[in-house]
This record gives C-alpha cells, sequence and structure tokens, in this order.
C-alpha cells in the first residue's frame, strides 16, 4: 500500500531534457496511467519512480519518504516490464518462488504464498509446468504472479500488454483490473493507448514532449480536455476542431463568427483572435434548421452507431449518430452541437479558455 | 471492373482443409471484406483468386469465364499487401509508373502520364509526384502502393490487410480514403482483414469465415443484426455481445442453448437483479460491468443516473438472440 507524491521532478539526458517539471500525486490504491505518444517522458518518469533512473532534479515521496536518491531494492516496488522475462529453465512454480527464494524466506512460507498468488491469478493447474509451452497469456499471468508474491508497496508496469493483439489485449485489461480490485495495491502503469488508459484508470496523467498536459479522471480528460493536444490525442474519433475568428467577452454564453452565433458555455475569461470550437462527435446531431451545414463525405457504420463525416466550410466535422438515421453520401445536413459541451481554445497556443464547464478541472491559470 | 464469382472451391495444405467449399460472388462494384480470425482462410482465399495459389476443386470465373488455369499475370487482377513495398530509388511517379510499363501491358507514354495524373488526384498526393519514395510519411507510402494497383484499371483489386500496419489516427483516415477512392473509381475490391471496425466500415458485403468455411455472407448491417450462429455474432459488435445460458431470462424459446445480448440490448428499471461490479467512464460512452448468477455482463449506460459498484441493478433482454447447442441462431 503506498501514497506516491511526485514534486518538480526533471529529468535530462545530456542536452535533451526527457520529462521537464512534474507534480502529481497518486493516491493509495489507484490505478494511475502514465498516458502519451513515444518520447513523451512516460517510461522514464516510471522508472524515476522506480529507481531505475535518478532524476536530475525534484523530490519522489513513497508514504511520505523522500526515495528519488534511493536505490531500487529499497523502495519496494514490483516492475513488469513490457517484453516480460521468465526464466526458460525452470517451471512455472520456480519462477513465482524465485524472488522470495532469493530473500531467504522459508521453505514452508514460499509454498504458501505461491498458492496463494495461483489462487488469485487462476494458474494453479500449470504451476509445475515448464514455462516454454505456456500461452501469451498464462506467460503474462506468471511474469504478473512473480510481482505480486513479494507483496510490494506499489506496481509498476510499462506497456505490458503491448506486444499483444487486439483482442486478446482487451480481455488481460479486464483481467489486470479485475486483479487490482481485489488486491487493492497501488498501481502505475504507462501506455500510449488512450482507449486502454480511458478503460482502466482511476487517474490518467497525460504527457507530451515532456510536459504534463492534463492530470484527471478520464471523464473530465475526455470532456473538458485542457489543451488541444489532449483533445485530439484522446477519442476515437478525436474532438472536431473548427477555426473561427472573433472575440467572447468573460460572462458571454455564445460566440459570433461567420455572421453566426454558436451558443457555448458560460465564458470566464475574454478573447480575441483565432478561435478553436472543439465539439466531440457524440455531441452533434443532425438538424435541418441548424446554421452550420455541410455536405455527407462518408458514413461509417459501426453497428449501434455510424460516423458520418460532413465537409463544412470550416473544415471536416465528424458526428456519432445512431445507425438508424439516414445519411447518404453527398446529401445536405445541417448540424447542430450541445452547446453544454463546447470547449473553445486559443489557436495558437492551444489552450482552453476557461468556461462554466471546465473552469474546475483546469491547472493554469 | 468485372464480376467475380467462386464456385464450390476448395484448397488442401497438406492434411488441412485451408479452404472448405466456398461458393462466393463478388459483385461489379462491389467491397467484399473477408473477415475471420488468423488461420480462417481469408489470405488463401484473396491468394486463390490472385492466381498465387492454385485451388484443389472448385472454379473461379471473371467475368463469367474461368481463370483456374490462368497465370497471374494473366488472370488481371491487382493485389495490395500488407507491407507496402516501394521501390526506395524511384520517385512517387516512377513507382506508380512502374506496373504500366511493364513488358505485358507496354502502355504509351503519354497514356502512362495522364494514367498517373487521375491516380495521384484521387489519392491526394500530386504534390508528392517528385518526391522519392523514401521521403513520405507511412501513410503516403501506402497510398502510393495502393496507387499503384490502381493505375492499373484490373478486373478486380484484391487487398490483403493493408492497414494493419499503420498507427491508429492513420488507419481511421485510411479507412475514409480508401472507400472514398474505391466509389469513386467505381472498383471491385475484395478485402481481407481481422479488423471488425475496417469490416462493418468499409463494406458494401461481409463474409465471414470460419475454419475455411464462409458460414454467412451478407450487408454489415445484416451480419450484425441477424447473425446466423454465435461464431458470427461474436464477430462484430464492441464491446462484444454477452452470451449467456438461455434459462436465465425468462421467455427462452424451446431448444435454444445460449442467449446473445448485445450490450446495448440490455434494459435497466425491471428484470433481475444483477450487481454492479465496475463502470468504465470512455467518453462516448459508460460501460457497466455487471455480475448475475456467476456469469459477466458488460452493457452501456443510457442516460438517467449512474449506478455506484455494488449497487444492485435490475435488467433485461431486449431483442434478444437465441443459439441451440451446436451454436446456430433459432430465434
Amino acid at each position: 500500500m503506498a501514497e506516491i507524491v511526485i514534486r518538480n521532478l526533471r529529468k535530462e539526458f545530456g542536452a535533451f531534457t526527457a520529462v521537464r517539471s512534474s507534480s502529481f500525486k497518486i493516491e493509495d490504491g489507484e490505478f494511475f496511467m502514465l498516458l502519451g505518444p513515444s518520447g513523451c517522458g512516460k517510461t522514464t518518469t516510471l522508472r524515476m519512480i522506480a529507481g531505475l533512473e535518478l532524476p536530475t532534479s525534484g523530490e519522489i515521496y513513497i508514504d511520505g519518504e523522500e526515495v528519488s536518491r534511493k536505490p531500487a531494492s529499497q523502495r519496494d516496488i514490483a516492475f513488469v516490464f513490457q517484453m516480460f522475462a521468465l526464466y526458460p529453465h525452470m517451471n512455472v512454480r520456480r519462477n513465482i518462488s524465485y524472488p522470495l527464494v532469493s530473500q531467504g524466506m522459508s521453505r514452508r512460507q514460499v509454498s504458501e504464498k505461491v498458492a496463494e498468488v495461483a489462487r488469485i491469478l487462476g494458474i494453479e493447474g500449470i504451476l509445475d509446468r515448464p514455462v516454454g509451452g505456456l500461452s501469451g497469456g498464462d506467460r503474462q499471468r506468471v511474469a504478473l504472479g512473480r510481482a505480486i508474491v513479494r507483496n510490494p508497496k506499489a506496481f509498476m508496469m510499462d506497456e505490458p500488454l503491448g506486444a499483444l493483439d487486439a483482442e486478446f489485449r482487451e480481455h488481460m485489461a479486464e483481467e489486470l483490473r479485475a486483479l487490482h480490485d481485489r488486491m487493492g495495491a497501488t498501481t502505475v502503469y504507462v501506455t500510449h493507448d488512450q482507449l486502454e488508459a480511458m478503460q482502466m484508470g482511476d487517474k490518467i496523467v497525460v504527457m507530451n514532449h515532456g510536459v504534463i498536459e492534463q492530470f484527471g479522471t478520464p471523464q473530465d480528460i475526455y470532456s473538458k480536455p485542457a489543451t488541444m493536444f489532449i483533445a485530439n490525442f484522446i477519442g476515437d474519433p478525436p474532438m472536431n476542431f473548427l477555426r473561427v475568428r472573433g472575440s467572447v467577452e468573460a460572462g458571454a454564453t455564445s460566440i459570433r463568427f461567420h455572421q453566426r452565433t454558436m451558443a457555448v458555455p458560460e465564458m470566464r475569461e475574454p478573447f480575441d483572435g483565432d478561435m478553436v470550437v472543439g465539439v466531440r462527435p457524440e455531441h452533434i446531431r443532425f438538424s435541418d434548421s441548424a446554421e452550420i451545414r455541410g455536405q455527407v463525405r462518408a458514413t461509417e457504420y459501426l453497428g449501434t452507431t455510424q460516423i458520418v463525416t460532413v465537409a463544412t466550410e470550416n473544415g471536416d466535422v465528424k458526428a456519432r449518430i445512431a445507425s438508424g438515421i439516414y445519411a447518404r453520401t453527398g446529401e445536405n445536413v445541417g448540424l447542430e452541437f450541445d452547446p453544454a459541451t463546447i470547449t473553445l481554445f486559443d489557436n495558437q497556443s492551444g489552450r482552453a479558455l476557461r468556461s462554466d464547464l471546465n473552469e474546475g478541472v483546469l491547472s493554469h491559470v | 471492373m468485372s464480376e467475380v464469382a467462386l464456385r464450390n472451391v476448395s484448397k488442401w495444405f497438406g492434411r488441412t482443409l485451408a479452404v472448405d467449399n466456398v461458393t462466393l460472388s463478388i459483385p461489379d462494384g462491389a467491397f467484399v471484406v473477408l473477415l475471420g480470425p488468423t488461420g480462417a482462410g481469408k489470405t488463401t482465399v484473396l491468394r486463390l483468386i490472385s492466381g498465387l495459389e492454385r485451388s484443389d476443386a472448385g472454379d473461379i470465373l471473371i467475368d463469367g469465364r474461368s481463370v483456374a488455369a490462368d497465370t497471374p499475370a494473366r488472370r488481371n487482377v491487382a493485389m495490395v499487401f500488407q507491407q507496402y513495398s516501394l521501390y526506395p530509388h524511384l520517385s512517387v511517379r516512377d513507382n506508380l509508373a512502374f506496373p504500366l510499363r511493364s513488358p505485358i501491358l507496354r502502355t504509351p507514354e503519354d497514356e502512362i502520364a495522364r494514367k498517373i495524373r487521375h491516380i495521384a488526384e484521387v489519392l491526394h498526393i500530386e504534390h508528392k509526384l517528385d518526391n522519392r519514395a523514401t521521403e513520405l510519411s507511412g501513410g503516403e507510402m501506402q497510398r502510393v502502393s495502393i496507387g499503384r494497383a490502381l493505375v492499373r484499371e484490373p478486373a478486380i483489386y484484391l487487398m490483403d490487410e493493408p492497414l494493419s500496419s499503420l498507427d491508429a489516427k492513420l488507419r481511421a483516415e485510411l479507412r475514409v480514403e480508401l472507400k472514398r477512392i474505391q466509389s469513386d473509381l467505381g472498383a471491385t475490391v475484395l478485402y481481407v482483414t481481422h479488423d471488425q471496425i475496417e469490416a462493418m466500415t468499409m463494406a458494401t458485403h461481409v463474409g465471414v469465415l470460419d475454419q475455411g468455411r464462409l458460414v454467412q455472407f451478407g450487408s454489415p448491417r445484416e451480419i450484425y443484426e441477424a447473425p446466423v450462429s454465435l461464431y458470427v455474432a461474436g464477430r462484430l459488435g464492441l464491446p462484444r455481445i454477452n452470451t449467456l445460458p438461455a434459462e436465465i431470462f425468462a421467455g427462452a424459446p424451446k431448444g435454444a442453448r445460449t442467449i446473445g445480448l448485445r450490450p446495448e440490448h440490455i434494459e435497466t428499471g425491471a428484470g433481475r437483479s444483477t450487481k454492479v461490479m465496475r463502470v468504465e467512464h470512455l467518453g462516448d460512452q459508460t460501460r457497466l460491468h455487471l455480475r448475475l448468477d456467476g456469469h459477466d455482463i458488460v452493457t452501456l449506460r443510457n442516460g438517467g443516473r449512474e449506478p455506484e459498484p455494488g449497487e444492485t441493478i435490475e435488467i433485461h433482454p431486449r431483442n434478444p438472440l437465441y443459439f441451440d447447442a451446436s451454436g446456430q441462431r433459432i430465434a
């Protein structure tokens, strides 16, 4: 069990700054996701928490104790890597018991612990099998078993499902999350897959170029993105951006552009210049009376819903609507946005303008 | 463009029956997607049509004429593979011209220039024609390799997971592009994938393969809404269809062993009591993980108050699908 606090953490590799100045807090028992594209600094952050990398500056607290200069072995953390390495010449039981045996634990205690872990993971039946012939899922479970058998304060996982195919990944993600719910151990998990992060995480930190772009619950990050990067990185299809020129006053509940008026959440700051109107695909519906119009360019059937791409004078817009609604390529349609969900961005900096919708979650002032 | 038909085609590899008596008709201008897991026989069907494999039984017809005895070159088909293979030392223009300059086609140069202009326009790569192939992004390279198939105007385009090596964002973009290109050109396409999103979004017809057999053929909507078996029902839909013992809810028809419930076909507010295990916020949808008589069920929250984990809610089915002991659909 552990609470982990990161304060002003920075890491430089020569002239390259991998992590700029990170601060966030991982509550005890949380499933915590570090999310971002490759090269954003998420793995470096994880490795610093685990003690595999020394920070250039900043502090790491595990249960109130500052550990940033301590070796990994004194932090009581278990690390699960993407390429889960098992000892090929040992059977499952010996792979799992290895960390305990090397700690000098008694044989009776070891066999009790291994039995308990095997039961949690549902692998009692394969304990005496060699690891060579195991399926990908079972290998993953054995690797996890070896991490949890030590009863560490926290788990660090670096894209543990990255090498699995899509169908199986979904299954293992559910299994991992269920395992976490049973054990309640603090878990820090690195991924570049936004769906995996949304699906499994209690909280998410989204990083880009070594900087934390946003920190919060999956729902807040999805519906109240702090930057255009987040709005585009999270969601499939991502948030639609309509580039417009205009101005808003603090307290305004609508914006004007191209002689049109669009309702938005009440603004908390004024802005004048190049703006971006951000709206999620599922917050758009077809309406004959809508002012924003365009031509249907493509439809993509997805079972219950469909994605309709509409070419408007402000660029392509993707709407997610019920698959029962008729939309034909070439047809002219009106688009109505749900005003309560709209985020406005400063096109230059990419930052979200403060409004009634998002002011509670935006950390920048 | 033309119609392509398979009649009772089978193919053995040693003792494995890779393609089992497949009869399939690809209408002129259709976008047919063969869907199935690894080893279902999708790629083998494609290779049989292209002539890269010879069938052991049955016949393959292009425009009503049997091509079973023809060499690949004489069949007038074009293939696009998963790994784009462009000539790195040639420009985009020369890569596109390459198939047209082949000794079989021997296209005049002014004709080549005209075709390349047209295809480059369709693919939106006009401004990259004089770039080296190595100076392109992954998405552009795959567009050029698709373009190299397109310039030939063959009877049918055979595509083997052409988008699978691209990242998610690019794949989503090229899905729409490929569909647009196909409908602009009126091309006939047979496309192989294990990705259900690609099958649903691009296909005019989906063929579902199971261990070499074609088990259902129809529009994506037909396959999704009226699957013939449990196997087919599990191939489309995310989250996956819930399958439970039929008697778990009242009203199962006689002979039903399994009830199949799509997540969106579970109504709340009345019926059996289930425990909420977990609530997942995916942004565009909220998934509820429920537990009923030891079975896991996934459903989507549809408005109303959001239940807390640990809470009990009542559920009942809407539009259930019923399957018999062999997995065949009975209602």
